[in-house]
């Protein structure tokens, strides 16, 4: 195949430039509004580079919230569990999916993914009614268990595509020898299966993680179960917004999640490409 | 050898086929769980919309709320809103994750890197991220109006939030910005897909890049893009953090769309009957238009016979 030409290439990277500078223009801003002391913040017109710039705010942040650490934590937590509990119903249901045939399986299979339309705000209302009576609300599951119902369809759209590209000779050749169906399931779809579930795994993972906020201010008035996006509103007072501390608190908060994930993110490309994800 | 073969094949169809009480017993947890966590909550908002529940009980009214919703003078506006910023949220985003895509995926030094570095506004939660745009969008001491102010053109601090356009047209730059780097993974995924036999094929004909653009990589990732669009049009619809965290609907409702407005209605001003009303018009609004885009979807692929 042809070379891009130097011209080209120089085209290309100023192009991903640009890109990647919308991209990332907002944690270049959070880090610079965090190195600034406070009163140094409000100070028009805009300086790029100063001498008083320090890491200050990042020993202060855990005086002026104590239970930071708390909501750090949490918020990982919640995430795990939810994702636990939500591919514990995505595996079998996307298996199944991928494997047979059955009268009502376009239906059902449709009224999965219609659940898409429905957003948690939607429900707030009952969603809160239900938690009560099942005495749910200010606890971890108030968060985690609708979260996981709501990423439920995806994970099971995702992986079905996955599955149906592992070949079906060997769960055939199990079948034959005798094993019986969870045998197979357990023992044969799953281990082949493991690329593809690091990448619905993962993928349930950000969804349960970014999206944290809303169930949190709702369903959840207890501050030691706060997730991270939830508590972090404690740096916005009545009075007066301690915005370096906020900048400063948010990075510490997603640095954990961004480690794991520069570890993640090569089998989530790979493992897409592979299930090549369709319909 | 022969006959083993076919008892063989019989006895898989067989156990596939008689299969249907397993295969729904995988499915019941999933579809149990989905049954009460978003099935029953969707059938109390229907009974809820035909009350006027609040703090105080409720009462059965019947289509009253129905008709004061008629009746609003402002809620086709909210109404055009939405679908008018769904629709330049979900544009954008289809357009910058296809040119993403497409740049990360260009044989340069570095590419490793660039695809780590497109992924933190999906990873990171977006109250956080928002968190980064409010300081953006700071007139006084944001870097986009110092900027601009730098550059001569603003002569003075502006307020991107504070007023009804820029507000509108920046709670969208955001949005998009939250949604880019999903869309453009997966694109990538897609690519990546495409057998590489095709551009050599064209390459040897002498096609150029364009070209091999538009007729080899678009029709072999459409399937992906469709699917990508009505998927991100329904979150774009259902988006709720972002607006509420950047403008809580305002300046004056500039912002508010129909989930805003549905949050407002029921969470902060106790109206659990009427906001349940307008719950179930988002839900009406955005079913009518999956189906009005899968059955255009249905004619087109019908019409230009692609799978």
């Amino acid at each position: 195949m042809e070379k891009y030409t130097f011209f080209q290439k120089i085209l290309l990277y100023i192009a991903i430039t640009v890109f990647m500078t919308y991209i990332l223009l907002p944690f270049f801003e959070m880090f610079m509004a965090s190195l600034r002391p406070l009163e140094h913040l409000f100070r028009s017109p805009y300086q790029f580079w100063s001498d008083d710039m320090s890491l200050k705010a990042y020993s202060d942040i855990w005086d002026t919230v104590p239970l930071l650490g708390r909501y750090i934590f949490n918020s990982v937590f919640l995430a795990t569990v939810t994702t636990i509990l939500c591919m514990s119903f995505v595996i079998p249901a996307a298996y199944s999916y991928a494997r047979f045939n059955f009268r009502g399986k376009r239906i059902s299979l449709g009224l999965f993914l219609g659940v898409n339309m429905f957003a948690g705000a939607v429900l707030l209302i009952p969603l809160y009614k239900l938690l009560r009576s099942l005495g749910l609300l200010n606890t971890y599951a108030a968060m985690f268990v609708p979260g996981a119902a709501f990423l439920v369809p995806t994970g099971i759209w995702l992986l079905k595509a996955y599955l149906e590209k592992i070949p079906i000779e060997l769960e055939e050749s199990a079948y034959i020898d005798g094993a019986s169906r969870m045998y197979i399931l357990r023992k044969v779809v799953l281990p082949l299966a493991v690329p593809g579930l690091i990448v619905v795994g993962v993928a349930t993972f950000i969804g349960a993680y970014a999206q944290q906020f809303l169930f949190a201010i709702t369903f959840n008035q207890k501050r030691e179960y706060m997730p991270l996006p939830a508590g972090i509103f404690e740096f916005v007072g009545y009075q007066s917004v301690i915005w370096n501390e906020l900048m400063a608190a948010s990075i510490v908060g997603i640095v954990p999640v961004l480690i794991i994930f520069l570890f993640l993110q090569k089998y989530l490309v790979e493992g897409l490409t592979k299930g090549a994800i369709k319909e | 050898m022969n006959s083993n073969k076919a008892d063989y094949n019989t006895t898989w169809q067989k156990f596939v086929r008689s299969h249907a009480i397993y295969a729904w017993l995988l499915i019941v947890p999933a579809a149990l769980f989905l049954f009460i966590i978003v099935g029953w909550p969707l059938a109390e908002t229907v009974r809820l919309s035909f009350t006027n529940a609040g703090l105080g009980g409720e009462k059965y009214i019947g289509w009253d709320n129905f008709e004061k919703l008629y009746n609003s003078r402002k809620y086709p506006g909210i109404v055009g809103r939405t679908f008018y910023w769904m629709f330049l949220s979900v544009s954008l985003k289809m357009i910058l994750g296809t040119i993403g895509a497409l740049l990360l995926n260009a044989k340069l030094k570095g590419r490793a890197a660039f695809r780590v570095m497109v992924m933190p506004p999906w990873i990171v939660p977006m109250a956080i991220g928002c968190i980064g745009w409010l300081w953006v969008y700071n007139g006084h001491f944001g870097i986009l109006a110092g900027v601009l102010m730098h550059l001569g053109i603003l002569d003075g601090p502006f307020e991107f939030l504070a007023y009804k356009t820029s507000a509108f047209y920046s709670t969208i730059v955001t949005d998009v910005w939250v949604g880019t780097p999903m869309v453009t993974i997966f694109f990538l995924a897609a690519m990546q897909g495409v057998s590489q036999d095709l551009y050599e094929a064209a390459y040897v004909d002498g096609a150029s890049r364009w070209y091999r653009f538009r007729r080899i990589t678009i029709p072999q990732i459409m399937p992906v893009i469709v699917s990508m669009a009505l998927l991100s049009a329904i979150w774009t619809f259902n988006s709720f953090e972002i607006i509420w965290i950047l403008t809580e609907g305002g300046p004056r409702g500039a912002t508010t769309t129909m989930i805003i407005d549905t949050y407002k209605m029921a969470i902060a001003n106790y109206k659990f009957g009427y906001g349940a009303t307008r719950a179930l018009m988002v839900v009406l609004f955005l079913t009518v238009f999956s189906l009005i885009y899968l059955f255009i979807l249905g004619k087109v692929h019908q019409r230009f016979k692609v799978k």
